[in-house]
């Protein structure tokens, strides 16, 4: 099991209590499919992804992002038990998307850099290592049934 | 081939695509939109380039801390050591050089990559990690400029700058 510092808990808990999901789920998202082109492999009907200011305008894009970042709120409300929490969601990705695990942790670094340029000087070293030892768990659960 | 290239403009970008990657080996080749983005991006945050060295190598010790495994000479290895600060503004001069020799990184970083594979022995998995911190740095001081399209070419020129820190190693 993973343990978890009060001060990590703190901090996960405050980032997402404060979250605008709708802002930075997007963000990440077509950041994700701006810096890491091949992640566009995924979203073959999502219309226009012919350049950056089509994937960053692309309301499919949006809500999507805003999904998926929502798909991260089971872990920050049992941050025990993510492995469980995501092992439905783990088959999902793997039997029916079909989506190269090594993609979440390129999404991952996006929400990282967004939530960085959103959070400023309170994002500082800390609280980063706390973020991304979130994700990093998440990540793991997700690509956990795959086989 | 040549024939074939010319009656289709796709399939010719597709080959020297190919030519290019294969050349370099990864995704690195810096395209000149790609070059241009970076030297202006540069150019917005130099003046701040101690700083973001600082923070970014700081940062790296937070939070990927097996990286302090190469700073054992170091009486205090904690991320606000002074040791710390100067070591970040150390690299990010290498980085503002890299940015001058941005047409020829390999040439440009020839010694600097004999001191890494000869010296220093730096494992380049880490060269990963902390152009993550300098990006995640970038980001969080300048979040109106570093968009989307800065940061792939930033993250290009990154990966670029490790791939020819990481000639001379074997």
């Amino acid at each position: 099991m993973v343990e978890w510092t009060d001060f990590e808990r703190a901090t996960i808990a405050d980032i997402f209590s404060k979250m605008e999901y709708e802002v930075i789920g997007p963000a990440a998202l077509s950041r994700c499919l701006v810096v890491y082109p091949w992640t566009q492999r995924y979203f073959g009907n999502f219309g226009n992804l012919y350049n950056a200011a089509a994937i960053i305008g692309n309301p499919m894009v949006a809500k999507h992002g805003t999904t998926i970042l929502h798909g991260l709120d089971r872990a920050v409300k049992n941050m025990d038990n993510i492995k469980s929490e995501y092992a439905e969601l783990s088959v999902l990705h793997s039997e029916k998307l079909h989506v190269d695990p090594d993609n979440f942790k390129l999404l991952s670094d996006c929400l990282t850099i967004v939530v960085s340029a959103k959070l400023g000087k309170e994002f500082n070293g800390e609280v980063q290592a706390a973020f991304q030892k979130f994700l990093a768990v998440v990540v793991t659960s997700l690509g956990r049934q795959y086989h | 081939l040549l024939f074939m290239s010319i009656k289709s403009p796709s399939l010719l970008k597709l080959i020297t695509a190919f030519s290019d990657s294969q050349s370099t080996g990864k995704m690195t080749t810096l395209t000149a939109k790609d070059k241009d983005r970076v030297k202006t991006f540069w150019a917005q945050v130099s003046g701040k380039s101690e700083d973001i060295g600082s923070e970014a190598l700081a940062r790296m010790l937070i939070v990927y801390p097996q990286t302090k495994t190469y700073f054992a000479h170091w009486k205090d290895t904690s991320p606000n050591s002074a040791n710390a600060k100067k070591h970040g503004i150390t690299v990010m001069g290498g980085v503002a050089d890299a940015v001058t020799k941005i047409d020829d990184l390999k040439a440009g970083l020839l010694s600097l990559s004999e001191l890494h594979a000869f010296t220093l022995r730096v494992d380049p998995a880490n060269f990963k990690i902390l152009s993550h911190c300098i990006l995640v740095v970038m980001a969080n001081m300048f979040p109106e400029d570093f968009t989307p399209q800065v940061h792939v070419a930033m993250d290009k020129f990154l990966s670029a700058l490790a791939l020819a820190l990481a000639e001379k190693y074997r």
